[in-house]
């Protein structure tokens, strides 16, 4: 091995993984051996924690490595085309290596790009909108020695929508400081008193009350306390929170200096997902100005003993991830698996400290309310939910990007911003959200009402419902953690029992099963992901009954159940042909 | 210590504030099934969720909850067990579990929670995922089809210098436990023991110590002697009921008759069961064809090739109540286990390669009058709709008796724990 990483603590896991990952592109044996004589643990650990993040590979993938989004909306988009013109292009199938060792392909889940698909990773960089002729100009330029860094594409913003008359919240302008100098005036409890008149809600989704969760880490009596900010979106079909990025990204500092301010803490983390690797250096740049102009560091705004600093753990593709408790494993270089729900992390939470663990976006907005006052934003959003929200739109319509609007405007007024026709369901939050019918349009995208997390993927009539859940099923089965019975057993059982649907084989009795054990499922989960894994396929059970009926057979009265005795012998027929 | 009272199903129980609901229970002689709790493991590992009960109406795992004052907690409703049974369920359905051939038979946390759970078959069909069997650490053998993932010997098994010797590798429905082969090297035969004993289902066994008692002599063998097994809930749409002799027919697919010859082991009660039914199509009396409608069709072994099917199917047509008999009608049975290997490679062991195979004669049978074996081997339900299933391997006389005699005649039965078997 000739060099090696040196690693001191645990939580350096990932950072020292991804050190042999961008060097050999795989993680060597050598390097597992290394990492555990260091850490003095068995070298089985290493290997636990590597296999459970899909971008660390523990062998030879290519010098480079392609990584080709396999979310539904990709697939609607021309997946398969693409897959088609990159296997062509370098001359090895999905999973393999070339045999010249260049290029790597592979799938991956969504990669935040929903609004400019078929897109793909290579080495980590973003290639969007891509077409049979780029992909075979890509690998041309990277068997020519470009590096993918060089050509890559930027990633547009897409932003389509935002409330006129000075009623956006995110998307204005954004002078560093101002909601730190307001902040300080309010003082702490000011602060939250703020946050708490806005009603400002978690945005990742789960919309529990900020103030709470910032309240409460400030309770606690202890010398260390964390921010995290989880910029893991990892729900297919959200790009939001890239976007954010992309253009606000010291709204989001300046969020979790507040944070730090309201609750004591010294220091701060961005869990930033792999997908979006590429945004780091322009996070770095921001963080390093930050420091440069005094709202990082020491002594803030002159203030004696205000000190606190932000740094970027980079996770390394895993879904699973965006679940906080498991965001702390990852941190903490475990394998990101949830934690029994014992505790808050506003009690025990990273390396056991009080943490408050919000996403970029709720940073975002708990730093506008400060900036710009509770009443303020008090007059956007319906009473009960006030403030604004990003979505990232993508699917059938004409502008997928980025939409801020106001709570409580109507989904189908949002379809008719973003353009759409023959639409048949939209499914909110993503795949652990909800699957709505059309019909449900003139409902109110609210925390309280129509709840939507930042994914909104827009079916139109001609998309297959079952195509849609398959897929679905498939992610959740790849990204479940793998801890709990349900939702490990379950996807996996289910996956079986679609692909029943599919072959025409599942009568109507089938079908009230697979609503049971869904059902199951979402009450016996250990957590969030499991939980809801299985939500799309329920919903579009009870929500979509006519598509059902047509896709299952009626249950035969004789009570024989359908079986296709041809495919089930045709092994047989070739393989005894094949001897005769 | 500040004492609290709470509520299981109804039942207000007195219990130290803040203690764990699986232990609160179980001195209260309440019993909530578990397979990875152990009330040293803190935080618990809340990783096979079989003791799922509802805690002032919301679903929880017991072993997370610490009692407080007030609080209502459902573990026996119906819901609940059913929910519970349906983890079981999918725990049967995702790994490989054939007891009849398993070393932990009789001492195995899985099978005997099943057991209590009155489980006769599995809702989820049996997948047969293909798992390896780990030959590789010194005094272990680790047996992938059997773990349920529940992670105690991650948190339990150490070596003498604090290390640990079992992980979890990959993730999604890819994750296994994996061993770490140096640090397993370290344990002393005691360790390795202890590991084994840890380990609820079968996955860890230590060469040469598995079969140190005897089946039959085992943990639950002997402990559950007096304990009745619930009824299934029938899903017969009209049982049998009325009066005169009973048609009976039955019937071997892919089985051993082993269970026809348990069905022949009530021994004289037999000459009283002549008198109330009458065997139509069945192996017992030679009858090849279906001579009328029988009122009750008893099915052994699953289906592997297209003849089983159609008796099967036949069965089902002629029979009012369908009754799969034994493991292999239930889910497949030993004849299952070829199911996680290519039927080519089974093929070609069983006809071309097998030593008792004579040279000039290798050839796989293939002719049209000959049925043709399937490309794995469906348990019974999967074919067609089935009212009853009695487990065991084979059942015991006693079971299928008492179940046949309920169904024909409508008496009221419970099955002992010692006739209820799966092995």
């Amino acid at each position: 091995m000739p060099s090696t990483y040196p690693i001191q603590q645990r939580a350096q896991l990932l950072d020292a993984l991804w050190f042999y990952q961008d060097k050999y592109g795989f993680i060597p044996n050598d390097a597992v051996t290394d990492l555990a004589r260091q850490l003095a643990v068995a070298r089985v650990e290493i290997e636990g924690v590597l296999s459970f993040y899909h971008f660390f590979r523990d062998r030879y993938c290519g010098k480079h490595q392609i990584y080709l989004n396999k979310s539904i909306l990709s697939e609607f988009a021309g997946f398969s085309k693409i897959r088609e013109a990159f296997e062509t292009a370098i001359g090895a199938r999905l999973g393999e290596v070339d045999p010249t060792g260049t290029f790597g392909l592979f799938e991956t889940a969504c990669i935040g790009l929903s609004d400019q698909e078929p897109a793909a990773l290579i080495d980590l960089y973003p290639f969007v909108k891509l077409t049979p002729q780029k992909v075979h100009r890509i690998i041309q330029q990277l068997k020519a020695g470009q590096s993918p860094a060089d050509i890559c594409d930027q990633p547009a913003t897409n932003l389509h929508y935002f409330p006129a008359d000075d009623r956006a919240i995110f998307f204005r302008n954004y002078t560093p400081g101002r909601a730190l100098k307001r902040a300080l005036s309010l003082g702490s409890d000011g602060v939250l008193d703020e946050l708490k008149k806005a009603k400002l809600l978690g945005m990742g989704g789960a919309f529990f009350p900020v103030y709470h969760k910032w309240l409460h880490c400030r309770e606690q009596q202890t010398a260390v306390k964390y921010i995290i900010c989880n910029a893991d979106e990892g729900e297919p079909g959200t790009f939001k929170d890239r976007v954010l990025m992309q253009t606000l990204p010291g709204l989001m500092l300046e969020g979790m200096l507040l944070a730090g301010y309201v609750t004591g803490a010294k220091k701060g983390f961005i869990y930033l997902r792999a997908e979006y690797r590429y945004l780091l250096q322009r996070l770095t740049e921001e963080i390093e100005a930050f420091r440069k102009a005094g709202l990082l560091g020491q002594d803030i705004n002159g203030l004696p003993g205000f000190d606190f600093d932000i740094a970027i753990q980079l996770g390394a593709g895993a879904y699973v991830c965006g679940e906080e408790t498991a965001l702390m494993q990852s941190m903490e270089g475990m394998r990101g698996e949830p934690r029994p729900k014992r505790y808050f992390p506003t009690e025990k939470g990273l390396f056991q400290q009080p943490t408050v663990v919000n996403n970029v976006e709720t940073f975002m907005a708990a730093s506008r309310i400060i900036e710009l006052g509770a009443r303020q934003v008090l007059q956007n959003g319906t009473a009960t939910s006030p403030g604004n929200k990003v979505l990232s739109v993508a699917g059938d319509c004409d502008a997928p990007g980025i939409y801020e609007i106001e709570w409580g405007m109507t989904l189908r007024e949002l379809l008719d911003r973003s353009g759409t026709r023959n639409t048949a369901a939209i499914q909110l939050s993503g795949p652990s959200g909800e699957l709505v019918p059309v019909s449900f349009a003139d409902r109110r995208i609210a925390p309280d009402e129509l709840r939507c997390g930042g994914s909104v993927m827009i079916f139109s009539q001609e998309r297959d419902l079952l195509q849609i859940l398959r897929n679905y099923n498939t992610f959740f089965m790849e990204e479940s953690c793998g801890i709990c019975t349900p939702c490990r057993g379950g996807n996996y059982i289910l996956k079986h029992q679609l692909q029943r649907l599919q072959q025409g084989l599942a009568d109507r009795s089938d079908l009230v099963h697979l609503h049971d054990w869904a059902a199951m499922m979402r009450s016996a989960s250990r957590c969030g992901l499991g939980k809801t894994a299985a939500n799309a396929l329920i919903q579009a059970i009870e929500r979509f009954p006519d598509y059902f009926a047509g896709i299952t057979l009626a249950d035969d009265v004789q009570q024989l159940r359908p079986f296709d005795m041809e495919g089930a012998t045709t092994a047989y027929d070739q393989i005894t042909k094949k001897h005769r | 210590m500040e004492m609290v009272n709470c509520y299981i199903d109804g039942r207000i129980i007195k219990a130290p504030k803040g203690k764990n609901l699986v232990r609160v229970a179980e001195e209260h002689g309440i019993f909530i099934p578990s397979l990875c709790y152990y009330p040293h493991i803190d935080p618990p590992l809340a990783t096979c969720r079989v003791c799922s009960v509802r805690i002032n109406g919301k679903a929880k795992a017991a072993c997370l909850v610490e009692v407080e004052e007030g609080m209502e907690i459902e573990v026996d409703t119906p819901e609940m067990q059913e929910s519970r049974k349906a983890v079981l369920e999918m725990l049967f359905a995702e790994g490989n579990h054939f007891c009849p051939s398993c070393e932990k038979s009789g001492d195995c946390d899985l099978q005997h929670l099943a057991y209590r759970a009155g489980i006769r078959h599995s809702r989820f069909p049996h997948l047969f995922k293909d798992h390896i069997i780990d030959f590789n650490p010194k005094r272990m053998i680790l047996e992938h089809n059997r773990c349920v993932l529940c992670r105690r010997c991650i948190e339990e098994v150490m070596t003498d210098d604090g290390q640990r010797v079992f992980t979890s590798i990959n993730r999604g429905e890819r994750t296994s436990i994996a061993v770490d082969y140096e640090q397993e090297a370290k344990l002393s035969r005691e360790q390795a023991i202890r590991a084994m004993h840890i380990c609820p289902v079968g996955a860890i066994i230590v060469r040469g110590e598995s079969m140190t008692r005897p089946f039959g002599d085992r943990k639950y063998d002997i402990d559950m002697d007096a304990t009745y097994i619930p009824p299934e809930a029938s899903t017969a749409k009209n049982k049998v009921r009325e009066h005169g002799k009973k048609v009976v027919a039955t019937t071997s697919l892919a089985g051993c008759f082993g269970c026809h010859m348990s069905m022949l082991d009530i021994d004289t009660d037999l000459l009283d069961l002549v008198e109330l039914v009458e065997f139509d199509k069945s192996p017992i009396n030679d009858i090849k064809r279906f001579s009328q409608r029988a009122h009750l069709g008893l099915i052994e072994g699953g289906c592997c090739n297209s003849e089983n099917i159609e008796v099967l199917r036949e069965f089902r047509k002629m029979c009012d109540v369908l009754v799969c008999v034994g493991e292999c009608a239930i889910y497949g049975g030993l004849p299952a286990l070829r199911n996680n290997v290519p039927l080519e490679e089974c093929l070609e062991e069983a006809y071309l390669h097998s030593i008792t195979s004579e040279n000039d004669e290798k050839v796989i049978p293939a002719d049209q009058d000959i049925p043709k074996i399937l490309d794995k081997v469906y348990a019974c339900n999967e074919i067609v709709k089935i009212d009853h299933f009695i487990p065991g391997c084979p059942p015991s006389a006693n079971h299928i008796w008492t179940v046949v005699k309920n169904i024909l005649f409508g008496e009221a039965y419970s099955i002992l724990y010692s006739d209820f078997k799966y092995d």
